[in-house]
Parts: structure tokens; C-alpha cells; sequence
């Protein structure tokens, strides 16, 4: 005979049975019940943001930085909607996350009862699936399932959307939660096809200028090592998405860096010029290919995803195979010596010196990491500086969780990641205010790591009040503020496309005093001015480690990050270089 | 855009709430268009068969039909295109029939194998079944007879011989 629970109380056992560490979420009327329950029987800590929307973040990167799925919890009507745009960015970004929304009573739906909002209606478009809970009895069933379509084959967001009244702490129904779930109509394909993969690997032999191209995938289908393995095993070139990053280790000399939109000079050129290209877990995203039809011209391309809706959806695949990064990764490893030798496999090594020298030549010449390319003189902080000294006085070891603009773009090209799961930014939905509640998933998680956010006046803004969350949990987080006083990726196009005219960019001296603020609630402020203080200040703030420092860096206004492809109509490798060189 | 196609899909859907809804949405949202769209439960009450059909390039179909793959709802799919197979739709076609005019529909209406299902003194409900180019065609052939209102199905699609859609 099962345990008899109300509904509230299923959901408390139920993220309790899933292994659930945290719950991120902000009650509200239709989830009282479910409120109710998480407090009397104390299962799973609950983190109680400022705002829905932090909730989604800070429960996207737990999951970004664990592997780990994120919980949220949050009420109606307002609850839920503010939950939408943390929502939108793990679907983008292909982070599994569960989010549990409450209802209105099931009576009341349709009327536009108080609070009422169609949740399975206005997230469809960016879950992988929602649920509307029909039966209290249910509710365990669903709970599992949907960890499970969030978690396998391609991961994305899951919406279970319950009304109040089947939470009701008098109707108790028999609760059992099932080891494992079935659904008949999905059923992800983890393995890809061995005679594709073989074949893969035949193409890859034949390769003079061979790239290793990927992105997200890897990372969150756990297969960086095997990505190291396999292509130190070949010494192949490697670059990554910025999805992508940590994926093969960013100081290895086999690693190109970031390509695209502002890839390195050395990545992008090889890609245009590569004659076979492994792509694996990315997507030939627009920021990625520029011009479709100039992308790459000479390259026969393999691409390896688990989704097959990803392939020849942008760019047509020669060799496609479904699979997950990391099946398909060791079974390359394991057929490599069925295809090819050890001679033969030293040949190819050998062969690829020319290729080689040309990449090293790209990289001597315009590569970000051989020498400053900015101005070192101006007596301004520049951005990338700032990051390099990040990158010092961590280690390179920090979980760098990123805002939205040029702060964004310089971490990831002079941050280099040498592990997975320390890059934390949103890609796809770009996604400005993701960054402080994204850190606190990440402090969360990993209390003895360095977490720092790296922001910009103006990301920072959206989701500032965030700041009184960390002093509630007690968070030492270390906010990177490289304050342009612009909405300056806005402002680089605009001093690129637009004449300079600065429509909406500037705040006309409406900053606040950033150190006062994050004294208010109790946090550190550190203001840092000039190039030659940026280290001491960087070694400062992570000795304090059971404080929060908000690290307002003024840097030089008018930087622009470069490389930055021309658009539109440009290939992979046209480029500009700086505000006067264009490749 | 060169290679324009009609298509039709066959699909096998749970019988869910909000099923219908992420197929039809997906539809709007990736920029699909939908031509027709006909669904009812089957046999089998869990599950509903649906028949859609869509004017699309090579590679949109392609896009497509592994966009509906992925919908967690959908159980099975075919693109009956280009196999085999049979396609019905069903119309009712009301038209004004006066005088020498109703002779002629019914003449019409013979010709198309169609039935006149109500009559009144001044109309015919006329029902006829077929592809949907025999319907086109019977709203051709009454040339200038008044049509009042046509109401059609879209069409419903079926392989041809043992092949099946099913669990
Ligand atoms: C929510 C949201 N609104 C608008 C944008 C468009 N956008 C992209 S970058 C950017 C400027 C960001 O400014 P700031 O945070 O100061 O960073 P900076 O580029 O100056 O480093 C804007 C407005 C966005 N990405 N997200
Ligand atoms: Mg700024």
C-alpha cells in the first residue's frame, strides 16, 4: 500500500525521489499549497530570488555548470510570465531545466480568473515540452517524465503548469515515484550509426587542412575529454562556439579558439579554407556561418548532433550522424584503428605540418594571444586587459558567468577555458541580465570556487536586485563591472553602421554609484580606474572570499570588439581587424 | 523557388490536450505554411491520425518533418508524397438551381459522381468526394452556376497497399 500525499506534498517527495539540491523559485497564490508542503517537510532547500526571471537563470546555470537538471517553482499569472525569458534562454541554449508553474483552480481556467495566464500556451513555442496537470495522481508520473524528456536526447526546458486545486493539502491520493518512464512517441537516439561513423572517419583520413568544429554539445553531453582524446590523437586543429568553450582546452596549442562573428582571425581562416570540417554538437548558427552559401566553400563537412533537426538544417552535410557527442566520440576512437593504422595515422600527422605552419602564420600575424592587439598606451583600461588580469588572478579556473554585450565577447575571446562548464553565458538568446542570477546558480553549487559575473553597466541593471538574494544566502560572488558607460555593443554598431549616432546607448549621466549601492545590501564596492592598479584589485577581490565584491572597472568607452565578420554577405573569412583593418 | 511541391504528411498524434496545438503552432512559428489540415481520433482512442498537407522546397520538407519528429506528441510520421497512395476529400457545395439550372447541376453532378443531399426550391446541397483536383474540377464544371457556400474537409491520405501507419 502506497503513502497517501496531497498534491503539494507530491511535488516536495517527488523532487526529493529526483535528487533535486535546490529549488529556485517566488511563491505566489496558486502555488501556496505546494509552499505549504516544501516547508513542512524541509526536503530540498528553496532559494527565494527578487525576481521570476532570476529564478530561471540561476536554475539554467546550476545546470550549465553541474549537468545537473535546474528546478524552478514559481506562481501564476506573473510568476509564470516572468519566468518566460529565462525559460526562452535554456531552450536556446539547450539546457535541460524543469520548470513547475502553478494555476488557477481547474474550474476557474478559461474565465481569466485572478492571476490566470496560459502557461502551456505561451511557453510552447520555447519548451521541449509542458504538461497541464489534469489529476493530482498524476503529478509523480509527470514530474519524472518530465526530467526525462529535459535531460535526454537533445535537453531543453520542460514546463509542468498545476493547478491549485489539485494541490489541496485535504485531498491525498496514493504516491509512488516510478525508477524510470516510458513514452512511446520519444525515444532520443544516443548512438550513431557505426557505417556513418566509419565512413566519418575514411573522409577525415583523406584530409590535407581538417578543422574540428564544436560547440554546445560537447559540453553538455559531457564529452570534452573524449573531444581532447581524439584530437590530440590526430593533432587536429580545434575550435569552438561560443556555446562551445571549455569543450577542448583553451591554452592547448591544438585549439584555435572561438570562431564566427568574433572569432579569432586564425579559427575563422581555417574554417573557409579547411577541406573537411567535424562538426560536432553545434549548429551552424548564423553567428557562426555568416553567408550560408560562402560558408566554407572548399569543405566536406561531417556533422555529428543529437538532433537530426540541426543537420543540413543551415548548411548541407556531407556525412550526417545522429548521435550524442559522447557515444559517437568513443566510437570514433574505438574504429580509428580499424580505418587507419599506426603508420597510417603518423602519415597523416605528418602531412598536416603544412597546414599547420599556415595556422600558426594566421595566428602570429592577427591572433589575440600571441600579443596585445589593442592600444596599450592609452592610459584607459582596455576590456580585454581587464579580463586577462581576471583570467591571472583566477587561474584560469573560475566559473565565468557572462551578461550580454562587448564585456560578453572580450571574456570569450581572452578567457581561456581549459574545462568544460566554467563558461556560462547565454548564446542563442543573448540574453542581457543573465548574469548575476546565473552566478548565484553557480556559487550555489560550487561554494569553495572562485564565481565571478562578468557585466556591463548596463546588463547588470536587469537584474540588479539580485544583489539582496546573495546577501540572503550568503553568496561571495565576484561582479566584474567593466563600465563603458554605453550599451556599448549597441554602440559599436552604431559607430559602425550608423554614423556614430548614439540612439538610445547612453544614460546621460544616470549611473548609480555602484559601490554605494552594493554596500547598501551589505556587499563589498571596489571602484578601479586605471590599467596599472587592475591586477592588485583582481587579487583583492578573490582573497575576500566570503564577500561578495562588486568590482566597478572603468574602461575605455570606445573599444570595439575585434575581430568582427563583415556582414552580410561576407564568408567565414572576411573580417575586420580593427577600427581601420579589414582582412 | 524552383522546386515547389504540394506534400502530404501523415501523422499519428497522441490524443492529448494541447497536442494539436505545438503541431499546428510549430507550423507558425518555423514560417510552414499549411494548405489543409484534416484530424480525427482513430481506432485506437489514445491516439489521433492527422493528414496535412503543405506546398514546400525539397529541403523545407525535409526541415519539417524532423521539426514534427521532435514534438514529443507525435508517434509516427509519413510523408505519403511520393509513395503509393490515396488521397479523399470531402465537399459540400450548396448552389442556387432554378429553372434550367437544376437539370444542369444534376447533370453535373452525375458526371462527378456526387449526391444531392438537400433540395429545396430554390438550391441543391450537393456531396462529393474525391482528390482534391476532382473537387477543383466540379467547381469548374458549374461554369456560371451561383454558388451559395462550399465547405470541404481538406484532405484525408492513405498508403496503398499493405504499408500501414500504426503503432
Ligand atoms: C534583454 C536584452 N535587451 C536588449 C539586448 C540588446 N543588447 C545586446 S548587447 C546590449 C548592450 C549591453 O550593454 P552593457 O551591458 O553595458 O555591455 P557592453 O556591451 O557595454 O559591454 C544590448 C542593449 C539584449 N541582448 N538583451
Ligand atoms: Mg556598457
Amino acid at each position: 500500500m502506497s503513502e497517501l500525499l496531497s498534491g503539494g506534498e507530491m511535488v516536495a517527495r517527488a523532487l526529493k525521489d529526483e535528487g533535486v539540491e535546490f529549488i529556485f523559485g517566488y511563491p505566489g497564490g496558486a502555488v501556496l499549497h505546494i509552499y505549504d508542503a516544501l516547508h513542512q517537510t524541509q526536503f530540498t532547500p528553496h532559494i527565494l530570488v527578487r525576481h521570476e526571471q532570476a529564478a530561471t537563470h540561476a536554475a539554467d546555470a546550476y545546470t550549465r555548470s553541474t549537468g545537473k537538471t535546474g528546478v524552478v517553482l514559481v506562481t501564476s499569472g506573473p510568476g509564470a510570465t516572468n519566468a518566460i525569458t529565462g525559460i526562452a534562454t535554456a531552450y536556446m541554449d539547450s539546457i535541460p531545466m524543469v520548470v513547475l508553474s502553478g494555476q488557477v483552480q481547474s474550474h476557474l481556467i478559461g474565465e481569466d480568473a485572478f492571476q490566470e495566464t496560459d502557461m502551456v500556451g505561451i511557453s510552447r513555442p520555447i519548451v521541449k515540452h509542458s504538461f497541464l496537470v489534469k489529476k493530482t495522481e498524476d503529478i509523480p508520473e509527470i514530474i519524472k517524465k518530465a526530467f526525462f524528456i529535459a535531460e535526454s536526447g537533445r535537453p531543453g526546458p520542460v514546463v509542468i503548469d498545476i493547478p491549485k486545486d489539485l494541490t489541496h493539502p485535504d485531498l491525498k491520493y496514493p504516491y509512488h515515484y516510478p525508477e524510470t518512464v516510458k513514452i512511446r512517441s520519444y525515444t532520443p537516439i544516443e548512438k550513431g550509426h557505426s557505417g556513418q561513423i566509419k565512413k566519418a572517419l575514411k573522409l577525415l583520413m583523406t584530409a590535407k587542412r581538417p578543422v574540428v568544429y564544436t560547440g554546445g554539445g560537447v559540453i553538455q553531453g559531457n564529452a570534452s575529454e573524449l573531444l581532447t582524446q581524439f584530437a590530440r590523437a590526430l593533432r587536429l586543429p580545434v575550435t569552438n562556439t561560443l556555446m562551445g568553450l571549455g569543450g577542448y582546452p583553451g591554452t592547448d596549442p591544438q585549439f584555435l579558439g572561438m570562431l564566427g562573428m568574433h572569432g579569432t582571425y586564425e579559427a575563422n581562416n581555417s574554417m573557409h579554407h579547411a577541406d573537411v570540417i567535424l562538426a560536432i554538437g553545434a549548429r551552424f548558427d548564423d553567428r557562426v556561418t555568416n553567408t550560408p552559401s560562402k560558408f566554407c566553400p572548399s569543405a566536406k563537412i561531417i556533422h555529428v548532433d543529437a538532433d537530426p533537426a540541426s543537420i543540413s538544417k543551415t548548411v548541407a552535410i556531407d556525412i550526417p550522424i545522429v548521435g550524442s557527442a559522447k557515444t559517437v566520440l568513443e566510437d570514433m576512437l574505438t574504429y580509428l584503428p580499424e580505418i587507419a593504422d599506426q603508420q597510417a595515422i603518423d602519415n597523416f600527422k605528418n602531412h598536416m605540418d603544412e597546414w599547420w605552419q599556415q595556422i600558426n602564420l594566421w595566428r602570429e600575424n592577427h591572433g589575440l594571444w600571441v600579443k596585445p592587439r589593442y592600444d596599450t598606451h592609452s592610459g584607459l583600461i582596455k576590456p580585454q586587459q581587464a579580463i586577462e588580469a581576471l583570467f591571472k588572478a583566477t587561474n584560469g579556473e573560475a566559473y565565468v558567468c557572462s551578461d550580454v554585450g562587448q564585456h560578453q565577447m572580450f571574456t570569450a575571446q581572452y578567457y581561456r577555458f581549459d574545462q568544460p562548464r566554467r563558461w556560462i553565458n547565454s548564446g542563442g538568446l543573448g540574453t542581457m541580465g543573465f548574469g548575476l542570477p546565473a552566478a548565484m546558480g553557480c556559487k550555489l553549487a560550487f561554494p569553495d570556487a572562485h564565481v565571478c559575473t562578468v557585466t556591463g553597466e548596463g546588463s547588470i541593471q536587469m537584474n540588479i536586485q539580485e544583489l539582496s538574494t546573495c546577501t540572503q544566502y550568503g553568496l561571495p560572488i565576484k561582479i566584474i563591472n567593466l563600465n563603458n558607460g554605453y550599451l556599448g555593443m549597441v554602440k559599436q554598431w552604431q559607430d559602425m553602421q550608423y554614423d556614430s549616432r548614439y540612439s538610445q546607448s547612453v544614460y546621460e549621466d544616470s549611473l548609480p554609484d555602484f559601490i554605494k549601492l552594493a554596500e547598501a545590501y551589505g556587499h563589498v564596492g571596489m571602484k578601479v580606474t586605471k590599467p596599472e592598479e587592475l591586477d592588485q584589485a583582481m587579487a583583492d577581490a578573490f582573497a575576500m572570499t566570503d564577500k561578495l565584491v562588486f568590482m566597478d572597472i572603468y574602461v575605455d568607452p570606445h573599444e570595439h570588439v575585434y575581430p568582427m565578420q563583415v556582414a552580410p554577405n561576407g564568408s567565414m573569412r572576411d573580417m575586420l581587424l580593427s577600427k581601420t583593418e579589414r582582412t | 523557388m524552383t522546386d515547389l511541391k504540394r506534400r502530404i504528411l501523415s501523422v499519428l498524434l497522441e490524443n492529448e490536450p494541447g497536442a494539436l496545438s505545438r503541431l499546428v503552432g510549430l507550423f507558425s512559428q518555423r514560417g510552414y505554411n499549411i494548405e489543409s489540415l484534416t484530424v480525427a481520433v482513430t481506432d485506437d482512442q489514445s491516439l489521433s491520425r492527422l493528414t496535412l498537407t503543405t506546398i514546400c522546397s525539397d529541403h523545407k520538407i525535409e526541415q519539417i518533418t524532423k521539426q514534427l519528429n521532435k514534438l514529443i506528441d507525435v508517434v509516427k510520421l509519413v510523408d505519403l508524397t511520393d509513395g503509393a497512395h490515396i488521397e479523399r476529400e470531402l465537399m459540400l457545395i450548396k448552389v442556387k438551381a432554378l429553372g434550367a439550372t437544376r437539370a444542369e447541376v444534376k447533370r453535373c453532378c452525375d458526371i462527378f459522381r456526387g449526391q444531392i443531399i438537400d433540395v429545396n426550391a430554390s438550391s441543391y446541397t450537393i456531396q462529393i468526394a474525391g482528390t482534391s483536383d476532382k473537387l477543383d474540377a466540379f467547381i469548374e464544371s458549374l461554369g456560371d452556376v451561383n454558388i451559395i457556400e462550399v465547405v470541404r474537409t481538406g484532405v484525408s491520405g492513405i498508403s496503398r497497399g499493405e504499408k500501414s501507419l500504426s503503432l
